[in-house]
């Protein structure tokens, strides 16, 4: 018993890491597919993020004197407004030029990496960009004391987590509570309507996807901070993973939640096994292990996607014409 | 009198085609104004040009006597006019609230706040007795409802100009009969209409004045009450109109399809939509299947197409036991069919008018050669059929099914059914939405493939083309057939008793 519950212990903190992650980007391609915008540069956004994030976290460490988690914070800054920028090539491509929007996504994709791979190198020498220091916050002062709760969720934590919590709660706000959220939903279910009504649906689209950029670019961040110290152009395939969290979880914040928990879950489970008394008795290869999250990812959105409730205009750009 | 809208001089055009050419029309203050053309008569286009749907190339729009710029809905809305569109604009999964406040909501600290506008909502719905109830989700309401909530967004936007486009064209006669009282008492409390319907009787019921457009052109503006049916169809279509048809006598002969206790269940739940229907449909009659809308007419349809699996029974056409078919094995064996939603089923609406000719036979030898189409024969096919049926498109064999009207889209469809030459022809609604000369045409191609020797299968709600068109009339209430009539000896009175459910008879 005190066994199992030192393992819970020890595997929490990476369990809420991923969950934090996950939700936060598949949060943000819920911001665009509500509008109507399919993003599944996701990906792409993050890396941006990532590279230009971990970069000023570097030069702002070998250059000023400021607390960790303040440093934290600017790279955290640095990648959302990045993220938010790279996004709008693909606003432009499909609001305004209406072109295929899995196309200029998957361009972003193919650009990201590739991006950022050469600059680093070109800047460092190596491909990798190294932050090194550990931003964990081994605990907070009393709530890590609390009894469960405590060592869960206030010890090895990541101020990226507690930020995400603060993000998603002001998100499902904004969402279902003011008027730019029920404008945003309905120019995803049927912009004739809400044009028909004086919204200005390329306004609303352009809003959709940079909030969805600025919450990848973070991701990528994010995933600097908790999961690597280091950035090797890629994010772990963290951006395709959140779409699948966000197909699963029906477009819905809650719900989305629910199935970022679940993926993290397998992938804590596949990352760090030998750790998992339990898991280790078993004596499965290694693979086995590391292939679990996306054989869960199939699963979970065959069983899921049969009731599949997609914004209805999802993917369409915008014609006033059009009847 | 003063005018509250000059519309002067309009013109409008598309890649091909004039839809307004010179328009003229003036809508009086507290009027209800019917405007009156044949299918593509650029009547929807006027109207969107007044609402800022659409730029006019030509000409200028006066309200309220000030000459005005009107680039965008939000335009028309300042200027208090306001649009119920052909196809509703309605958000499917917001509630009847949501929908009606979108783009001008109310908040506090930021935050969207209802108490105001439920408050609005009900004041108006009491006002002018549009009855719905303000937290259900659209897609769980009728289309009747639907439309009231249409009607509630432009009055909650206080529009005092009220554009209605084909209103009826999707309602049952008594939701037809609520929309008639409403329109009167919105032009009681001050608001001015514009009508746009094919339906004369609907015209005469409510309208005071009527302008007539053709071809893009507006033909005259008259007074309702000063015109007869005839002269207003006559100068509509531009020729003489039969309201009667010329049809004799039926002479039915051998059955070409048999349903058996039929059973169909809902797509979700227990409720069985079809209750065991039986009964026979004969070479050389028009076979009417009647009923008020959601009867289990639509789901009787689905499941002799394959569109929906049934529960129980058999279904034979001409002897083969077409049950466990596929919708195409089935179409193959003899069974063509206009559905009732030209738009979801009936057509790819992104495609151009040859290939929707097409659809049904494109994997034939005629229109293909070792894995490829033999696009000769694909236009020369599209070329015959737009004679043959009158289609009217801007561009021809290359036209978008999208940017054809309804009454052209309907006239596609019929055409690839009927010329795939079947035994069986199951039309239904085939005729919604059309002008009064398409629906002539159409019931005329009807009769002729009966006096061909097929069987019609007719599933309509229009009283008045069940009892012109049909031989047998079979009338459908609550999933079950209730009564087998003859339409010549009885009358659209006693007919409505078994729609209701009031009356039943014996079924042969
Ligand atoms: N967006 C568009 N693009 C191209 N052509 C169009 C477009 N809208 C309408 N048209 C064409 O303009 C003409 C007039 O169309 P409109 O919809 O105004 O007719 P209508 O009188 O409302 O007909 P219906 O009774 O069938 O609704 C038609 O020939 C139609 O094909
Ligand atoms: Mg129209």
């Amino acid at each position: 018993m005190i066994e199992l519950m030192n393992q819970l212990n020890f595997a929490f903190p990476y369990i809420i890491r991923a969950m934090a992650l996950l939700s936060i980007v598949a949060l943000g391609g819920l911001f665009s597919e509500r509008s109507g915008v399919v993003n599944i540069a996701l990906e792409g956004i993050m890396i941006m993020g990532a590279f230009a994030g971990a970069w000023t976290m570097i030069i702002v460490m070998n250059n000023m004197n400021i607390p960790l988690q303040w440093n934290a914070f600017i790279g955290l800054s640095v990648g959302a407004i990045t993220g938010m920028v790279f996004s709008l090539f693909h606003a432009f491509a499909a609001i305004h030029m209406k072109s295929n929007q899995i196309i200029s996504a998957t361009a972003l994709n193919f650009f990201a990496p590739a991006f950022a791979i050469f600059t680093a190198r070109s800047v460092t020498g190596d491909r990798a960009l190294n932050v090194r220091l550990d931003y964990a916050i081994s605990e907070v002062p009393i709530l890590s004391n609390i009894p469960i709760l405590g060592p869960w969720l206030f010890t090895n934590a990541y101020l990226s987590t507690y930020l995400a919590v603060i993000i998603f709660i002001v998100a499902y706000i904004v969402l279902y509570k003011t008027p730019f959220g029920l404008r945003l939903r309905s120019c995803g279910e049927n912009p004739h309507a809400a044009d028909s009504l004086g919204v200005n649906i390329y306004k609303i689209r352009y809003a959709g996807v940079m909030i969805s950029g600025a919450l990848a670019g973070l991701g990528g961040v994010m995933f600097v901070l908790s999961f690597s110290t280091r950035f090797d152009g890629a994010v772990a395939g963290f951006g395709f993973l959140a779409l699948a969290v966000l197909i699963s979880g029906q477009w819905k914040p809650i719900r989305l939640i629910l199935i970022a928990f679940l993926f993290a879950l397998f992938r804590v489970i596949s990352e760090i096994p030998d750790e998992l008394v339990g898991i280790r008795n078993l004596n499965l290869p290694q693979e086995i292990w590391r292939m679990l999250p996306f054989i869960a990812t199939l699963v979970i959105l065959a069983i899921t996607s049969k009731g599949s409730a997609a914004p209805r205009a999802v993917g369409e750009p915008f014609d006033a014409g059009k009847r | 009198m003063d005018y509250v809208i000059e519309m002067i001089d309009i013109t409008k055009e598309f890649p091909g085609i004039k839809a307004n050419d010179q328009v003229n029309f003036k809508l009086k203050k507290q009027e209800i104004h019917a405007l009156l053309g044949e299918n593509g008569a650029g009547k929807s286009t006027l109207m969107s040009v007044l609402f800022g749907l659409y730029q006019a190339d030509e000409g200028h729009i006066k309200v309220r006597g000030q000459e005005v710029d009107i680039r965008n809905p939000n335009d028309a809305n300042d200027l208090n006019i306001g649009m119920v569109h052909q196809h509703f604009k309605l958000v499917h999964n917001f509630t009847v609230t949501e929908n009606i406040i979108l783009g001008s909501e109310d908040t506090k600290y930021g935050m969207l706040t209802y108490q105001n506008a439920r408050q609005k909502i009900k004041e108006l719905s009491d006002r002018y007795k549009l009855k719905v109830n303000p937290d259900a989700k659209i897609e769980d309401i009728s289309v009747g409802q639907q439309q009231r909530v249409e009607i509630l967004k432009m009055l909650y936007r206080q529009a005092e100009i009220l554009i209605f486009d084909e209103p009826t064209a999707s309602l049952t006669p008594q939701e037809i009969e609520e929309l008639m009282k409403i329109l009167k008492g919105l032009t009681k409390e001050g608001k001015s209409i514009v009508l746009i319907t094919h339906k004369l009787n609907e015209i005469r019921q409510v309208a005071d004045r009527c302008t007539i457009l053709r071809k893009g052109k507006s033909i005259n503006t008259v007074v309702v009450k000063d015109t007869t049916n005839e002269q207003l169809a006559e100068m509509m279509v531009g020729r003489k109109v039969v309201f009667e048809l010329e049809k004799t006598k039926a002479k039915p002969k051998d059955t070409v399809l048999q349903v058996k206790n039929l059973s169909i269940k809902q797509k979700e739940g227990s409720k069985l939509l079809v209750k065991n229907v039986s009964f026979k449909a004969k070479r050389g009659e028009i076979l009417c299947i009647a009923g008020i809308e959601g009867n289990g007419q639509t789901e009787l349809v689905y499941g002799l197409t394959g569109m929906m699996p049934i529960q129980e029974g058999s279904i034979l056409l001409k002897d083969n036991d077409i049950t466990g078919l596929s919708i195409r094995n089935r179409s193959l064996t003899g069974l063509s069919h206009i559905p009732e939603d030209r738009q979801r089923h009936g057509l790819v609406l992104d495609f151009t008018l040859e290939n929707n000719l097409i659809l049904q036979n494109y994997f034939t030898s005629k229109f293909h050669h070792r894995g490829f189409l033999k696009f000769e024969a694909i236009r020369e096919n599209a070329e015959r059929l737009i004679d043959q049926f009158d289609i009217r498109s801007s561009r021809g064999p290359i036209s978008l099914a999208r940017s054809m009207s309804g009454g052209n889209q309907q006239k596609l469809i019929l055409g690839r059914e009927i010329d795939r030459n079947n035994d069986l022809l199951i039309a239904v609604q085939p005729t919604r939405g059309l002008d009064v000369g398409a629906i002539e045409f159409i019931h005329q191609q009807l009769i002729d493939q009966r006096d061909q020797g097929k069987a019609v299968l007719l599933v309509s709600l229009e009283l008045d083309e069940v009892m012109n068109i049909s031989d047998r009339i079979l009338v459908m209430y609550e999933g079950e057939l209730v009564g087998e009539l003859d339409p010549s000896k009885i009358d659209e009175k006693e007919l409505g008793l078994y729609m209701a459910g009031s009356k039943r008879g014996e079924i042969s």
